[in-house]
């Protein structure tokens, strides 16, 4: 017998079932409008004033397209700051994931003692980047740290703007790479086996199997630890501003759009402009992201 | 309720029918002295003074006042406890409740807190910040405290008074920018205090070649090389100068501020090396293991020394002369304080509280707490001081001109993001100073300019 209720779209639901569609459908869109799109299009409007956040909305002054000109010609810190997020992203992403990865994988095959190697690599994950960048600076101190100590050597590991930033992604990456093994594990705990032992009977070798099989198999994971990746080294923040507040050497967009905001600066208006300029980039990876995403379907 | 249109009016309130016939001059003059010993009960304190001209009630107070404090440590916030605790036992039926917030935090959120439901009165610094928020309108008038206050300087008074020639802030402690040094190990080497720039470097180019690093530094958070920075300043071209420089007048590409950075270039080598990466309290402790010779930094530095005779091994001279012209009479001595926001909810006890504050009383326990500080209040007793402290008061109150701090006397805007990045900028390198001075005009037109 075939059935004749067919879906005749929205009226067929019951008016309880409706109120609660349009609950459902209201409430995520207004958090999401106050939360997320509210903040965003105001600190675009904000970029175009000079406010100091202090009085009414009504005493703020729209300067154009000023901000934006400072920071591009007479504030020094902004290209620096772009240059340290470009090469924070290409480490996380050409050493700091594929390390993870490879921990991984290592784990996965049952190395000895897999359970402690497991929990020491996954250890920095639980601290936050700031207590990372605290316990790497009883390291890197140069008079009092551990590191100097054992050398020998009088290396400002963090105050030598040549230098700094590569000690902090090495405390960065010592944190990512953890994050990225665990993702990663959960992801090859999930393989089908029969996919190892069919390639093992078919003679694929260990690294053979590992790219042609499991790593395809593995899509959705790789996706989401690119992603990761990508979000982690755009919004590295805490780590530098424990460190020195992100100066000298240490510059990230981010640390630039807080020390203009958030502290006694004040400076909404410039600050607003830096955020804009992050929201572009990141938009820019989203885009990318949603293109990947929406092949796949 | 309505707000009182005067202070004479809340006062007159407060007064029972019973008591308004009661001479109010009789009991003023035991209400005058300390609140504590009057133990006459609630009537004879509610004999406020309403005749007086000045709006800070002579006579008692009550409720409860609000205090924001940024003394965050356990040391200074003890202090805080301590003398709001003596406030509220002399003046019996009002409580202070203290809203302790880290110092850092309470920095940064300044703008907000004062924007927000600030406190009734709160812990602030003098100078250009305090002046700022005077003319935006977040804090009160209180020149009527001012009025009838004892045992202050003229240079507090100044320190104190916003742009419109009002007053806004009671002072409470300050300390002294200075060199600093052991004596022990001075005598051992047989240093002398160097008199000018001249005899510093020769200093510096012995203690070299003594194995020592003549000057201690540490700029990693950025802001002690701007101590640097006033104390040059103010010696190469002055007092005026400097402050006209802050207030963002002067162009900083004038000859004058670029001699700044070349004498600064000519005396960087005898600073510590790779001081970007080094905190002071680093700093002040390679000073303290005499692995450096001296110190410009200010006398809170004596809180990495050991109590006892550790602190007093340490001593301190003034920036030494450069220009004879312009000599040594002007220096630097931040002062910390409180403030009363714009519209507190306890007005009459706040101002009263806020008086109390500025008096030897309170200001003598505060330094209980922390010795490296010294009172604001001439008349405050010395006779409990540190062998340093003494030396503090005296260098403080025969200096001619007193300046704050640079991220004090400027906008905390053009401090943080412009000056902190500059000067790190030149200690990386000294030699392109044009430039420097270049980018520092750029910035400080942009941000001044709006």
């Amino acid at each position: 017998m075939a059935s004749k209720r067919r879906y005749k779209g929205i009226d067929q639901l019951s008016k309880r079932d409706k109120v609660v569609v349009s609950l459902m459908v209201i409430v995520p869109t207004l958090l999401v409008l106050w939360l997320v799109w509210f903040p965003a299009v105001g600190t675009v409007l904000l970029s175009f004033t000079n406010w100091d956040g202090i009085g009414p909305l009504s005493g703020i002054k729209p300067v154009g397209l000023q901000n934006y000109i400072d920071i591009a010609t007479i504030y020094p810190p902004f290209w620096p700051a772009m240059q340290h997020n470009l090469i924070w992203l290409a480490v996380l992403f050409f050493i700091a994931t594929p390390l993870g990865v490879l921990f991984a994988v290592l784990v996965d095959r049952g190395v000895a003692g897999t359970r402690f190697y497991q929990s020491s690599i996954y250890l920095p994950v639980v601290l936050s980047l700031a207590l990372v960048g605290f316990i790497w600076q009883l390291i890197y101190s140069r008079d009092q740290g551990l590191l100097n100590a054992i050398t020998g050597g009088t290396t400002d590991w963090y105050g030598d703007p040549d230098v700094n930033l590569w000690a902090v992604l090495v405390a960065a990456s010592w944190r990512h790479a953890g994050y990225i093994m665990l993702l990663y594990l959960a992801g090859l705990k999930g393989v089908d086996p029969s996919l190892r032992e069919a390639a093992k009977i078919d003679g694929a070798s260990e690294t053979t199997t590992f790219f042609r099989v499991i790593l395809p198999v593995m899509r959705p994971i790789n996706i989401i630890v690119i992603v990761v990746t990508f979000i982690e080294s755009l919004r590295a923040f805490d780590i530098v501003w424990v460190i020195n507040k992100g100066r000298n050497g240490l510059e990230l967009i981010s640390a630039l759009v807080t020390q203009n905001v958030v502290g006694e600066a004040s400076r909404i208006g410039f600050g607003s402009a830096l955020a804009t300029i992050m929201l572009l980039i990141s938009s820019v990876l989203v885009i990318i992201y949603l293109r990947i995403a929406m092949k796949e379907d | 309720m309505t707000r009182p249109s005067s202070e004479a009016e809340y006062l007159a309130r407060m007064v029972p029918p019973s008591v308004r016939g009661v001479d109010r001059r009789t009991l003023l003059r035991g209400a005058l002295g300390v609140g504590a010993l009057l133990g006459a009960g609630t009537l004879a304190s509610c004999g406020s003074s309403s005749e007086s001209s000045s709006g800070v009630p002579t006579g008692a107070v009550s409720g409860e006042v609000t205090a924001g404090s940024y003394s965050s440590d356990a040391v200074p916030k003890a202090a805080v406890q301590s003398y709001m605790d003596a406030f509220a036992k002399a003046n019996p039926g009002t409580t202070v409740k203290i809203n302790t917030v880290d110092h850092n935090s309470f920095q940064e959120n300044i703008n907000n807190y004062l924007q927000g439901s600030p406190d009734d009165v709160f812990s602030w610094f003098a100078g250009y910040r305090m002046q700022f928020f005077a003319e935006k309108g977040l804090v009160g008038d209180i020149s009527d405290v001012w009025s009838n206050m004892s045992g202050m300087s003229d240079a507090m008074k100044k320190a104190s008074t916003g742009s419109d020639g009002k007053q806004y802030f009671v002072p409470m402690t300050n300390y002294p920018w200075a060199v600093f040094y052991r004596k022990s190990l001075w005598s051992d080497k047989g240093y002398e205090v160097p008199k000018t720039l001249d005899e510093l470097k020769t200093l510096g180019a012995q203690m070299q070649k003594d194995g020592l690093a003549p000057i201690a530094f540490g700029d990693k958070d950025g802001w002690p090389a701007m101590g640097t920075f006033d104390q040059l300043n103010l010696r190469i071209n002055g007092y005026d100068f400097h402050v006209s420089l802050m207030a963002g007048k002067e162009d900083w590409t004038d000859p004058k501020v670029k001699k700044v950075f070349d004498t600064w270039a000519g005396i960087l080598p005898l600073h510590q090396a790779d001081s970007l990466g080094r905190t002071w309290q680093e700093a002040a402790q390679s000073l303290q293991q005499k692995k450096s010779g001296m110190y410009v930094l200010g006398s809170f530095l004596a809180q990495q020394f050991e109590k006892g005779a550790e602190q007093d091994d340490l001593d301190f001279f003034t920036f030494p002369e450069v220009d004879s012209t312009i000599g040594t009479d002007a220096i630097e001595a931040p002062i910390d304080g409180w403030m009363m926001s714009a519209r507190p909810k306890n007005e009459a006890a706040s101002k009263k509280l806020l008086q109390y504050i500025s008096q030897p009383e309170a200001q003598l326990l505060a330094l209980k707490a922390d010795p490296s500080v010294i009172a604001t209040n001439s008349n405050a007793d010395t006779s409990g001081y540190t062998a340093l402290q003494k030396k503090s008061a005296e260098f403080i109150k025969s200096a001619k001109s007193i300046s704050q701090f640079m991220d004090r006397d400027t906008r905390p805007d053009f401090a943080s993001t412009v000056m902190i990045p500059a000067l790190q900028n030149f200690i990386k390198n000294p030699k392109d100073i044009d430039g420097l001075c270049t980018s520092i005009q750029a910035q400080k037109k942009s941000i001044f300019g709006s």
